[in-house]
């Protein structure tokens, strides 16, 4: 196998517009982009209130925070797949092997990075401003916004660092997802699959365009936030 | 801590809900033919075998079901085990599988209606062209496993309690060699799938047991060949049984009864016959065939 036919792979699959070949790029999108907000929406306000809040326990909530970080995708795969089976408790309501059953995995994986990461930021510029923030009558649970926008650039990293994981897993969702053809199939899954049929040049092929479309993202949130620091000057 | 994080998990799954609500209503159509389908749709899941996925059977037969019944079927590809399982625990609605004394199981357990012969195809002992057990060409299955056990030659097993696992685990029985005993560093167990064990044997110059359709399909191939084919042992034979609705209420047995009837039917049967790779057929349609 040579790398010509990886290139001319990759550059088919993108020249092409292939229906299902797009089908496949916007689920991954969806379910990745919908995981990471959701993970935002609950992680930044949660991980702020860990850092100012002081209570019995805190360490060890921090280090299992931490530590969950590295939690084994398959490993979230399969308690979500437990729950969500139709023998698990939440069986009722039908969502195994369907993109929501993939959102809800990967929530669990980019929430601890979102929580984690958040904490620390707003803890050190809590450190900073503390006495400025206290003299404008900002305390406790109401500096959290003024704190998260403060952070927002650090913060936005701690976002992207959370849609890296959850773009490049294939553990969770092929698990939850069952890598349906049209209704679950995923970048990664196709590639696990493509890998499978022995099609290599294709699953590298698919490769290339992932890893194009995580720059792409990564660069479009660098430009933003250069854009943005300029005019909060 | 339980408590926080019981908080944070339900407030992960309500907050995943409502955020796939959004996703949904917020992402733009795809192209209809594989537009993921919308609420309302009518579809099946089915749990079948890596090696119905692999040789793209599937992509060929589903779309006609689809254009004669509107019924999408959704198929999650596993080994047969693990695919009886996905039934068993009512996380499918139909159950396509080769295993036939594991499927009659499931049905006496109550899990399946009736099974049915589908198809059959066989098994190959594909081997490295250097031959190192020097058994290509034979024709003797049983001859030839006991000559790689001999001669410590590597042999890949699936290990995953697949159809195609579970017959070779039979064939070492034919062949009189004791595994457990006779299990070495040349006996490798990898866990994974059809494509992923020819991978393998590819990669490490091994033997492996394959189906005949998804070694057709496999484009990997490599320094690989057939070394042995044609024993009559190495039928393999494909089924298939809606999950019982008495065990599972939320199946949907009338679609999936559709498909199993359509399967067995004339025109599923010559649906299957009719998908060839470079002119050669991968399954023989046997539902007709009394004791399939």
């Amino acid at each position: 196998m040579d790398l010509t036919a990886i290139f001319q792979a990759a550059f088919a699959l993108v020249v092409g517009l292939d229906p299902a070949f797009l089908a496949i790029v916007s689920l991954s999108l969806r379910v990745t982009l919908s995981a990471v907000l959701i993970a935002g929406l609950i992680g930044l306000p949660l991980g702020a209130a860990l850092a100012l809040a002081r209570f019995r326990g805190r360490s060890v909530v921090i280090v299992i925070l931490n530590a969950l970080m590295g939690l084994p995708p398959v490993v979230a795969g399969l308690i979500v797949f437990l729950m969500l089976s139709r023998s698990g408790p939440l069986g009722s309501l039908g969502l195994l092997f369907t993109p929501t059953a993939m959102i809800v995995a990967q929530v669990l994986l980019v929430l601890p990075i979102v929580i984690a990461l958040t904490r620390q930021t707003v803890e050190d510029l809590w450190a900073e401003y503390r006495d400025h923030l206290r003299s404008v009558g900002l305390e406790g649970m109401r500096a959290i916004p003024t704190l998260l926008f403060d952070g927002r650039f650090a913060l936005a990293t701690a976002l992207l660092a959370g849609f890296g994981r959850a773009s490049a897993e294939v553990g969770a969702v092929l698990i939850v997802g069952g890598n349906i053809a049209g209704y679950t199939r995923t970048m990664t899954t196709t590639i696990t699959l493509e890998t499978s049929k022995g099609d290599l040049p294709l699953a590298l092929g698919l490769g290339l365009v992932l890893i194009t479309l995580t720059l792409a993202i990564n660069a479009v949130a660098f430009g933003a936030s250069r854009i943005g620091a300029r005019y909060a000057g | 801590m339980t408590l926080s994080k019981r908080l944070l998990l339900t407030a992960g799954f309500a907050a995943a809900f409502a955020g796939s609500a959004f996703a949904q209503t917020t992402t733009a159509t795809p192209p209809a033919a594989t537009a993921p389908a919308a609420a309302g749709t009518r579809f099946i899941t089915v749990s079948s075998t890596t090696s119905t996925q692999d040789s793209g059977l599937f992509g060929h037969i589903l779309p006609l079901f689809k254009a004669k019944t509107g019924i999408e079927v959704r198929v999650v590809s596993q080994g047969t085990g693990q695919a009886l399982d996905t039934g068993r625990r009512g996380d499918a609605d139909v159950v396509f599988v080769h295993a036939k004394a594991q499927e009659e199981k499931f049905v006496a357990d109550g899990f399946g209606l009736e099974r049915k012969a589908v198809m059959y195809n066989d098994f190959v002992l594909i081997g490295p062209k250097s031959d190192p057990a020097g058994i290509a060409g034979t024709k003797d299955i049983a001859a030839a496993l006991l000559k790689i056990q001999e001669k410590g030659a590597a042999f890949v097993s699936r290990g995953d309690k697949s159809g195609t696992h579970a017959a070779e685990l039979n064939l070492w029985k034919v062949a009189g060699v004791d595994l457990d005993a006779k299990k070495g560093s040349w006996y490798r167990e990898i866990g994974q799938g059809m494509g992923a064990a020819l991978n393998t044997a590819g990669g490490m110059s091994g033997y492996v047991l394959a189906d005949r359709g998804t070694w057709i399909s496999f484009k990997n191939r490599g320094d690989l060949a057939i070394a042995v084919e044609g024993d009559r042992r190495l039928f393999n034979q494909y089924g298939v049984m809606a999950v019982n609705p008495a065990k599972h209420p939320h199946v949907k047995i009338n679609d999936g009864q559709a498909f199993v009837t359509w399967l067995t039917g004339p025109e599923g049967q010559k649906a299957i016959a009719d998908y060839k790779i470079d002119g050669q057929q991968l399954f023989f349609p046997n539902a007709s065939q009394a004791g399939a």
